[in-house]
């Protein structure tokens, strides 16, 4: 019989041009090629250094969203943008993805938005697909049981020329979630819990599966959250078998498989799934049942703690240096801690289902007075969707400013940012020194938990928000 | 891309433990559309305060920083985003290797594209190079090992970077050579 395979064994394998030796990597192919104004334009310049086409222009799709700015265009339909260099940063790409006759989600385009949040919501991230982008959270695409990840701009430039990338296979670990999470508890609570129980690298040098019935019961969205923070526990890559919940959220969309292809494609993504008996170099597991919600209060993902539960007293220098910047207080739970800012946006939550959370919560109150809130939904589409059901009028009514998508405040290099010494609670993925703007400080938090805050006016538990709604 | 193949150099020593690639280099630089010249962005924010002055007290600062080409941080370095200006950056700076008890994945894999060589030591070798900042290490690639105050630890890395990083080349030459292989695939997959 044959060896029983993980997804991750079955992924490499069908996309193997040549198998790794001692002397050289594997080379595999790529299904498809995801690029940004960022990390794209080196990989041009080496295709022209060096004279060669991009292989597969059908294979790639361009994307404007990092440093887009999330302000609307003036009358006469000007973008305001951060800077001179982020516009030339985004007309770079225009004239590239043109000249190689690359499909691009320019400005103003009715589909563009966040790379993570279109791939999926047009259904060109689909299972089976090997998908690369020169983004570390490309790990978003593998809760289609897809093997994504993210590269650097000299790869990308290899992708452009070879549509192969030189790699060598991870080690395997599969994290099993079991039972369900509870009321006003999300993915994201899930996987900041996942995160602080791991570690920031306890995840290095693994390629992730997420089993077990506390995944199965998530729906698309996510999913997508929890592959998505991967990175953050150090992961190669983060992925989910393909069953029936994939295959309805891919039926009908726009570069899914036609309807008359799309049965026995269908089939093909359910063989995906990890055989019983395949081994993982390692595997953990996780009770659902025991997620609150969870904030980070640290200056790394891995630093976290449940919203009602003191902050772990430093053992380390690192330790205490990010408290010390972070201006919180070991000992002391989060909740009840002072906020300026607010993001709910960003690859991780700016999908439907994280605004409606937010708006949940929100609906009829207001921000609380000296809070500064932003709501920059994931693309286009989702801000269709969410202003035909009237989610923008809940926050603009609450004080908040609804924007344009775009990764905005995740990485604050639009021009969207938080001041130095201030605190955010953002929906995002990484509370680096600095990651929100130069001294900024930043929780990580749900939509719900940051929505909830964000009335309160410092750190607040969603929970007891929901409750009130019951009973009301 | 200069070949790396011995060299002998004074430290430069960050014992922070998971210095992320916002550190290495802020989100706001990212805007260029060159990987060329970013040394003035490494570790921007470590190295001058709001109004662009030097912070005092910053080891990027210091004269001994000039002159090094080996950075010796604390576990996890590197970790974030994927962004190649991170090792690029500290290339441009003057750095050819960084040694750490860990580096993060995608850090690794960047850096030799970069020029940059990932030295990972085990856990007391690397804090005991943190501790003593004054050491002169010899790295020699083409044998694996550093060497310091008479001991010598060896390291491993990947055999084909190891070539790449040795001959000063870019691994797209290889690739482009397989052209004959991925046809093949290309037409077995469709
Ligand atoms: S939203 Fe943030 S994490 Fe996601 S792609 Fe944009 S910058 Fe990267």
């Amino acid at each position: 019989m044959a060896q029983p395979q993980s997804l991750y064994d079955k992924l490499w394998e069908r996309h193997e041009v040549l198998p790794e030796s001692d002397d050289y990597p594997g080379v595999l192919y790529i299904d498809l090629h995801l690029i940004h104004e960022v990390t794209s334009p080196a990989g041009f310049t080496m295709l022209e250094r060096r004279g060669i086409p991009l292989r597969r222009a059908d294979r790639t799709l361009g994307m404007a969203d990092h440093s887009t700015p999330t302000t609307p265009p003036t009358a006469a339909g000007q973008w305001q943008y951060g800077s001179e260099d982020a516009r030339a940063q985004v007309e770079k790409l225009l004239e590239n993805c043109e000249r190689h006759g690359v499909q691009l989600f320019d400005m103003g385009h009715k589909r563009r938005g966040i790379v993570h949040v279109v791939g999926p919501e047009l259904g060109a991230s689909q299972p089976g697909m090997t998908i690369v982008c020169g983004d570390s959270h490309t790990s978003t695409h593998g809760a289609f049981g897809a093997l994504a990840f993210g590269i650097g701009s000299t790869e990308v430039g290899h992708v452009m020329a070879t549509q192969c990338l030189l790699q060598r296979k991870a080690k395997s670990m599969r994290i099993r979630v079991d039972g369900e999470l509870g009321r006003g508890i999300s993915a994201k609570d899930l996987i900041l819990h996942i995160i602080g129980k791991i570690g920031v690298d306890g995840g290095t040098g693994h390629a992730v599966e997420y089993a077990g019935s506390g995944i199965e019961a998530l729906d698309m969205e996510a999913r997508m959250t929890v592959c998505n923070m991967s990175i953050e526990a150090g992961a190669r890559a983060g992925m989910i078998a393909p069953d029936a919940t994939t295959i309805e959220y891919l039926r009908g969309r726009p570069m899914a498989p036609s309807a008359e292809a799309f049965e026995s494609a269908a089939e093909d993504w359910l063989s995906l799934r990890t055989d019983n008996d395949a081994a993982f170099d390692r595997e953990v597991s996780i009770d659902a049942t025991a997620v609150a919600p969870t904030v980070t209060y640290g200056t790394n993902p891995g630093m976290v703690a449940p919203i009602d539960q003191p902050i772990p007293e430093p053992t380390n220098e690192s330790e205490r240096r990010a408290l010390e910047y972070m201006q919180v207080t070991a000992g002391k739970p989060l909740a009840g801690h002072p906020i300026d800012m607010v993001f709910i946006g960003s690859c991780t939550n700016a999908r439907m289902e994280d605004l409606r959370a937010a708006a949940r919560v929100m609906r009829g109150k207001r921000v609380a007075e000296g809070v500064r809130m932003l709501v920059v939904p994931g693309s286009e589409t989702v801000r269709g969707q969410a202003e035909a059901e009237g989610l923008h009028e809940v926050f603009t009514a609450a004080g908040a400013e609804w924007r344009q998508p775009g990764c905005s405040m995740c990485l604050a290099m639009n021009g969207d940012i938080v001041p130095a010494g201030k605190t955010s609670i953002s929906t995002s993925n990484r509370n680096f020194e600095g990651r929100q703007g130069p001294g900024a400080r930043t929780l990580l938090a749900s939509p719900a938990t940051a929505a909830a805050s964000a009335v309160a006016g410092s750190v607040a538990d969603p929970r007891i928000d929901l409750r009130a709604v019951e009973v009301a | 891309m200069k070949p790396l193949l011995r060299l002998t150099s004074s430290i430069v020593t960050v014992p922070q433990a998971n210095i992320d690639t916002d550190q290495i280099v802020p989100a706001r630089f990212l805007t260029t559309t060159s990987m060329e010249g970013l040394g003035h962005t490494a570790f921007h924010d470590w190295r001058f305060d709001e109004d662009g002055n030097e912070r005092d007290g910053c080891v990027f600062n210091e004269p001994i920083a000039k002159t090094s080409e080996i950075l010796v941080a604390g576990e996890n370095f590197g970790c974030g985003s994927s962004r190649e200006h991170a090792p690029q950056a500290l290339a441009d700076f003057g750095f050819r290797v960084v040694v750490s008890s860990r580096i993060a994945d995608i850090f690794r894999q960047n850096a030799p594209r970069c020029g940059l060589l990932p030295v990972v030591l085990d856990e007391t070798e690397a804090s005991w190079l943190l501790q003593h900042p004054e050491t002169v290490v010899t790295v020699d690639l083409r044998e694996g090992f550093v060497e310091f105050e008479g001991h010598r630890a060896r390291f491993e890395i990947e055999p084909f970077a190891r070539h790449c990083l040795m001959n000063g080349v870019d691994p797209l030459g290889f690739l482009l050579e397989q052209e004959a292989h991925i046809k093949a695939y290309e037409e077995r997959a469709a």
